[in-house]
Parts: structure tokens; sequence; C-alpha cells
């Protein structure tokens, strides 16, 4: 069973981004460290891969001069990492992101892919599916608890009001939740060990992936803006029956 | 010499010698995963630990499967990280709670160590595997109840029975002990100062934990009873006589402290930082007054100072070129300047400074054992003394 996990590297969230002013896309810095919902898909694969002798192979676009995310997955347990860091990539939108992590995915062959809902830098939440569809694969997404048997995944994919049992057979796709697994800590031997544990750092060309870059990514941003200031809460005057008031605003925003 | 101008109003609180840029990618990722750990599993519960005067017991298996105990040893189940490493996982440790790094310093310094570095083969085998996966929990005997900075004035006798040992004395202040499962008991005997690995299940071994602490409240702390505890040859540690074996413990144990006391300085120095922009006085946040922007700079520098020191006296023991007095220097000042910092932030936090619902009081309070354990700051001033002029004024 060979378990290919999608990760990203992004800039550290404790610090303020920068957009860059022409094409609008993040300011990479030199450090990045692993997107940290990305540790949910590499723990859910560790343990699909623990429980069927299986390996984890990491697959990311990724700026390659530091490292350090892709480090700290490995020290996680994964085998082995696939980044993919080409100078033709820079204003890469979601498309071309998807076609390059299909063409490195389609050269590893891999029975299952894992990746996390949406990403915590841009939050485009497609490239999933769309590396799905390339693949050829059923897009299981959303999934809060992932199992295999016998060449079928099974998951219970979260809903608004609950969730779903879907199942499918393999080779498939699963976008993992935060909180399906309890993502583990790296330990000393493997964080050490991570340094002998092989990266791939192939090129677009060797992967036969063509027009790529802002030009291929068939997408423009126009413009940016920054969100909206938020605007004050309702105070609700409790005269008996404001509990009614607050289920009310719950239900409007379904929580409940 | 670089020819840019020096920047301005660019500086991180938090770091401000940019020290972590002295750390390598594999440092800052092991540094990252203790400081996740000690986020996660104990500065939730910490304050109710101290409080209630428990040591969660339960941590020590999250910290064996960690790597965290014996770490910083080669072989036999151990991670066989740097010292740099070691230490920075006593920062982040101490940044929890003194009494949750004193766990971890005696586990692998002064339990695993001896075994490491003094013990046969077999022992070796039979006992570090298990300590290092926290499944065995140890302490260290030496100190006495009136054998403290002294400790060649202790009473506690090993005397030879055919093959056997038996032993007769009564430690103190022995940290784990009413925890242990096994004990590294020294002794004086007719061949000088021995040390032997002693199970806590042999008959005539008891031990009584010291009630009433108002420091280290989430650490236990013991007094260890050997009543004609009778052994077999093989728990002798047979590699070291003299106290010079339980001296090498201490110097190992001293450096974690060197840089845990760091850990526990940067959480007050932080608690005070957060409340100086939150809290306003004045009509204003007490931040802007001078007084308090003194308070902050001096435990800024003292912070600061503190961890250059401990990972330059680190990369002196990666290197190898490390002396005792080396780290005497580093526990005697890094400790005093937790301290002081702890009581600054204790006076920045006002009333808030005495609860526990902030860090500042329970380190504060903890600092008054590690400012006297482990070589007190006293006996570390005369080893530094003797450094300096070559003569002992305590021998």
């Amino acid at each position: 069973m060979k378990i290919a996990v999608c990760v990203k590297q992004i800039p550290d969230p404790a610090t303020p981004y920068e957009l860059d002013s022409e094409n609008h896309f993040v300011v990479r810095p030199d450090d990045q460290v692993l997107d940290d919902t990305d540790r949910y898909g590499v723990e859910m694969g560790l343990q699909l891969a623990e429980a069927t002798d299986g390996e984890v192979v990491l697959v990311s676009m990724s700026p390659a001069n530091n490292l350090q995310g892709i480090r700290q997955a490995l020290a996680m347990g994964a085998d082995k990492a696939i980044v993919i860091d080409d100078e033709a990539l820079r204003g890469s939108g979601a498309l071309v992101t998807a076609r390059v992590l299909a063409a490195a995915i389609e050269r590893e062959g891999a029975d299952l892919v894992i990746a996390g809902t949406e990403s915590t830098d841009g939050y485009v939440g497609v490239v999933p599916q769309m590396l799905a569809e390339l693949l050829g694969m059923p897009a299981m997404t959303f999934a809060r608890k992932a199992e295999l048997t016998d060449g079928t995944i099974r998951i219970e994919r979260q809903t608004s009001g609950g969730y779903d049992v879907v199942e499918a057979p393999l080779p498939a796709l699963v976008t993992a939740t935060s909180g399906s697994v309890e993502p583990r800590y790296p330990t000393f031997k493997g964080i050490m060990g991570a340094k002998q544990k092989p990266i791939e750092q192939p090129s677009c060309a060797e992967l036969g992936v063509e027009s790529v870059g802002s030009a291929g990514s068939g997408q423009e941003i126009v413009e940016v803006r920054p969100a909206p200031e938020r605007t004050a809460g309702v105070k609700i005057q409790d005269e008996g029956d404001a509990h009614t008031e607050i289920i009310k605003l719950l239900e409007q925003a379904k929580v409940i | 010499m670089s020819k840019e101008p020096v920047k301005a109003g660019r500086v991180d609180p938090r770091d401000f010698l940019e020290i972590d840029a002295l750390l390598s990618d594999e440092e800052r990722l092991l540094r990252d995963t203790v400081r996740s750990f000690v986020a996660d599993k104990i500065l939730p519960d910490i304050a109710e630990w101290f409080e209630e005067g428990v040591f969660p017991i339960e941590l020590a298996k999250e910290m064996g499967a960690l790597g965290l105990l014996g770490m910083h040893l080669d072989g036999y189940g151990c991670s066989g990280s740097s010292a740099v490493a070691y230490g920075l996982a006593c920062v982040e440790l101490e940044y929890g709670d003194s009494g949750t790094r004193s766990f971890v310093s005696v586990q692998g310094s002064l339990a695993m160590f001896p075994i490491r570095a003094f013990g046969s083969e077999e022992q070796k085998q039979e006992w570090l595997p298990q300590m290092a996966a926290g499944e065995t929990i140890g302490c260290f005997g030496l100190t006495e109840a009136d054998a403290g900075s002294d400790p060649g004035a202790m009473r506690t006798v090993a005397r030879r029975h055919g093959d056997d040992w038996v032993l007769d004395g009564t430690k103190m202040w022995i940290t784990n002990g009413g925890v242990a499962d096994v004990a590294v008991v020294w002794t004086q005997s007719d061949e000088g100062v021995l040390g032997f690995i002693v199970p806590t299940d042999t008959p005539g071994f008891s031990s009584n934990d010291i009630r009433q602490k108002m420091s280290l409240r989430a650490s236990v702390t013991s007094e260890l009873v050997l009543d004609a505890v009778r052994l077999p040859g093989s728990a002798l540690l047979p590699g070291v006589r003299g106290l010079k074996g339980p001296l090498a413990c201490l110097s190992e144990a001293r450096f974690g402290i060197m840089f845990g006391a760091v850990g526990a300085a940067r959480a007050c120095f932080e608690a005070a930082l957060d409340h100086a922009a939150g809290r306003k006085m004045f009509g204003k946040p007490i931040g802007s007054f001078q007084l308090i922007q003194r308070q902050l700079v001096e435990m800024a520098i003292g912070v600061n100072r503190g961890m250059l020191l401990a990972m330059h006296i680190g990369r002196m023991k990666d290197s190898g070129s490390v002396d005792a007095a080396h780290i005497s220097m580093g526990k005697l000042d890094n400790v005093r300047m937790a301290l002081d910092v702890a009581r600054t932030a204790r006076s920045v936090l006002g009333a808030s400074g005495i609860t526990l619902e902030y860090p500042v009081i329970r380190h504060m309070n903890n600092l008054e054992s590690v400012y006297t354990y482990e070589g007190t700051h006293e006996i570390h001033t005369l080893i530094l003394g003797q450094a300096l002029t070559g003569i002992s004024a305590f021998e």
C-alpha cells in the first residue's frame, strides 16, 4: 500500500503576511512551516500505512529553499518526500498546483492520496477535488474518520448536521478534516533521522507538466481588498426570554 | 563587514537577540516539538497540579515516547541527541514548570546517566531501555539530612556479606523518590564511595514523601530509608569509585538546569510583557510608564543574556571543551537571573502576580529550590573561586 500525502509549506501564521503588489500572491519568506492542517493528513496516512504495512510519500509543490516543514512531516514518520520547486511555477494558481501534484503522484504511483481540506494561507480549497479529477479517482472529501478494508476505503464524511458513510474502491483521494485524528509529535529519533530520508526534487519538465505559472493558471487575480471591519455584535437584554432569542440566532447561524 | 545600515525598530520582543538564528533546523524542530508538547500536555493543568501538590506520573510514558528521557545518551533506546538539543528541551520543559523539568533531569541525568557511564553491559541492557521509555522511573540518592553541600560526609554505608552487599542509611530531598521503581544510591564503604542500582521493591527499602512544600509542588520529593537492604553483587556500578561518580552526574544535571532556568525566566518575562500591554492604570497601559519599562528591559536583558550563556556552554559541551566550572558559572548566573526575573515579573503583575492563574508566583517559588539544589548558589560561587585562584575555600 502506497499512500501519497499532499502537504504544503506556508509562511508562519504567527507572522504578518505580505502580498506581492503585482500578482497579489503571498510573498514567501525563506523560513516556512508545515501547514498545521496538513498534520492531520500526515497522521491519517501514517495510521493507515501502519495498519497495512504500507509506506507514506509526501508530495508538495513548494519553494525548496528551506524544507523545515517537509522535514517535520518526515520526522513524524513519512518515508520520503517529493518536492517540486521550479522557477517556472511562480504565480501558479490552484489548477496548475493540481496538475503538478497529479503528475508527481502518477509518476510515483499511489493506491491512496490524502490531502487536507484547504491550505491555511490561500484557503482556495479546490486543489484536492481538481487533483482527484486529474487522477481519475473518486474524491472522498471531509473525512473525519477513514478505514481501509480489502481494497476499499470507507470514510465518515463530515456534514453540517452529522456525517455520511461513504465507500469507494481504491485508488481514491481522501481529504482529512482538522480533528479527524490526533497528530503525533515527531519523536527525537524521527527528527534526527529525517535528515537521512530521501527528498526528490523533480522539475516540471521531468514531470512532463507544461504551461505552468500565471500564464497556465487560467485565472487572474484582478484586485485584492482588505476584509471588512468586524461590526458590533447584537446585545440581548434578558427579560426572561433571552434564551429563545439566542437559540434563534444559533439556528440562523446553522450551528444547532 | 556588512555595509548595510543598522536597521531600527524591527526587533522581536520575544527573541530580542535573534538567538533562534544560532540553532540548526533540526534543533529548532526539536525545540518546537517540546514547546508544543508543553503547551498541550503541561500548561493546561500545571496550576492545578501545583495547587494539589501532585506530579502527573502519566506523563512519564508520553515523555518517553517523544524521546525526552535520557535523550542525550547514546544507544539502549535513548535518542542520542546533542547536549544543546537536551538543553533546548530543558528550556521548554521549564517554561512549563521546574517540576516537570526536574523529573526529566533526574530520570536522564541522575538515574540513567550513571548506569550508562558506570554500569556493566548487563545493567545497561536491563535498565536503560525501560527507563528511556518512561516505563521505569528512577531517582538518585546522594544527599542526606546532614550531608548536603558536603556529600563526602554521607553516613549511608554498604558492607560486603559474601557476594552480596547490605546497605544502611537514609537519603533526603530525593526528587522522584516516592514514585521511583529504581534508585541509584551512593554509599560509603571500605572501598570508598560506591554506587548501587537499587530496585525500590527490595526488602528494607522504603520512602516517605516530604509534605507541606511551598516549592516544586508538582514534583515528588522524598526521604529514602535503607534498612539492611540486601543486594546481589551485580547491583554495584562497577565503573567508578569515589565522589567523582556522583559529581559527574551532577554536572550533567546542572547543565540542564542552566538551560531550564532560562525557560522559567522567559515564561515570567512574557507574562509581564503581556500584562504591561493589557493592564490600564491612569487611563493608559502600565507598559507606558517608565518604571514598568525599566523592569521589562531588565528582564529582557536577563533572559537574552542567560540564553546566550547557556548556548555558548552548550556548544562547548558538544565540542568536548567544557569544564565543570563552566557549567557552575552557567547554573549560578542563570538561576540567579531567573529568580530576579520572576520576582520582577511578580511586581509588574501586581495582585495578579500572586495567583496561580498566571505562571509567575509558581516559577518564583520553584526557583527557590532550583537556587539551592544541584549545588547551592554559594557552593557554585566557591567552585568558581577555586577555578579562578586555584585555592579551595571549602576543602
